[in-house]
């Protein structure tokens, strides 16, 4: 009977054949058993095209199989991978070794998010915002009971909300975020994104109820602007910009 | 009441505070600054009804957009209903305070009684 390879004999594809190499540190921290987080350091080859990501499951295979890490896609679709990156959120399969400019690279679990262990944590916080604002169409009728087999749109209204569909839930705007990181009732960069980008679809009858939900004394309006959601946003997707714009409809200024 | 009416409030008794202030910093202006803070100047600008009933809605802005100001930052620091409750009515309750504090200076110099 074939047996399925563990995640610790997974072989990746890349070969190593440079020289160069970097200390990887990765952070170790398990709820259950440590008071503080403790940091290990790997020596490990790369090429220019090596992403954080590869590196670190090159210490899973070779030095230590128990760092725990969550990744599926290797392609910046899934938002699996996000992690402090050298004091930054990032992908790590979406951040190559070699544009670090750094001989020492430090992987920390993301920010404002609970650690299940070393650089896994829970999303629960950010699943359960951004189902609080609604993130589908709402409309009364529906294309099975009309005529019409579209909701067509024009270029124009597509160019509302576009940007921010192509969110992939990773968290790294959550964790960046510095009202995240006091406030743990707020809604959160990533869920208001989405409320903007519903709010912002054409064929989306929901802007009165999704607007209600983000008015608290939680919500839309504890964003600072910071800013730093953006920054990192792998996807461009901007949550900062959605916000404001978003604020525009609760001021009355967009409609 | 709703957050976006409280932001509402918020936003608009900042930018009113700055047009009334700036008035204020001009009328002070008109004398040196010294000459500005004696008991006799001050006495005669309560006195005057327009300039006391412009620091009367000076006052009255900055409470309120100061209070809730803080009852922001309060908000960010720490979370639980009943904290929450304790802040929102603690800081309502300072900002009425202050304004009658302040509103019994004016109506003591105008009632004569100082």
């Amino acid at each position: 009977m074939a047996q399925t390879p563990s995640i610790a004999e997974e072989s990746t594809s890349t070969q190593f054949s440079s020289q160069q190499s970097i200390t990887l540190r990765i952070a170790k921290y398990n709820p259950e058993h440590d008071s503080a987080k403790k940091f290990m350091e790997f020596n490990v080859s790369y090429e220019k095209w090596t992403t954080v990501l590869e590196a670190i499951l090159e210490v899973k295979k070779h030095f230590d199989h128990s760092v725990a890490v969550r990744y599926s896609c290797r392609q910046a679709t899934c938002g699996s991978c996000g992690m402090i990156i050298n004091g930054k959120p990032r992908l790590a399969c979406f951040t190559k070794i070699s544009e670090l400019n750094s001989n020492v690279i430090t992987v920390e679990p993301m920010n404002n998010f609970p650690i299940i262990r070393d650089l896994a944590v829970k999303f629960e916080r950010l699943f359960d915002t951004h189902h609080k604002v609604k993130p589908y169409i709402i409309r009364d009728d529906t294309e099975i009971t009309t005529d019409t087999k579209e909701f067509l749109q024009s270029p124009e209204e597509l160019e509302q909300y576009i940007q921010f569909s192509n969110c992939i839930k990773c968290g790294l705007c959550n964790s960046a975020c510095p009202t995240m990181a006091t406030d743990s009732s707020f809604v959160g960069p990533q869920a208001l994104a989405q409320a903007y980008r519903y709010v912002a679809d054409s064929r989306d009858k929901g802007k009165d109820n999704r607007l209600k939900i983000i008015d608290d004394s939680h919500g839309i309006w504890r964003c600072h602007f910071a800013g730093s959601c953006s920054q990192v946003c792998p996807k461009g997707v901007d949550p900062a910009m959605g916000i404001q714009l978003l604020r525009g409809y609760m001021l009355g200024f967009r409609s | 009441m709703r957050e976006s009416i409280i932001m509402k409030i918020h936003y608009g008794t900042a930018l009113a505070a700055v047009a009334l202030v700036a008035v204020h910093v001009l009328m002070r202006l008109t004398q040196g600054f010294s000459e500005s803070l004696e008991y006799d100047s001050i006495i005669a600008n309560y006195k005057f009804l327009p300039y006391a009933g412009m620091l009367e809605i000076i006052l009255i802005l900055l409470s309120i957009h100061g209070f809730n100001g803080l009852r922001v930052i309060l908000l960010e620091l720490k979370q639980g209903r009943t904290y929450e409750k304790v802040v929102s009515y603690g800081c309502v309750a300072a900002m009425i305070a202050l304004i009658v504090y302040g509103s019994r200076t004016i109506i003591m110099v105008n009632t004569g009684m100082i």
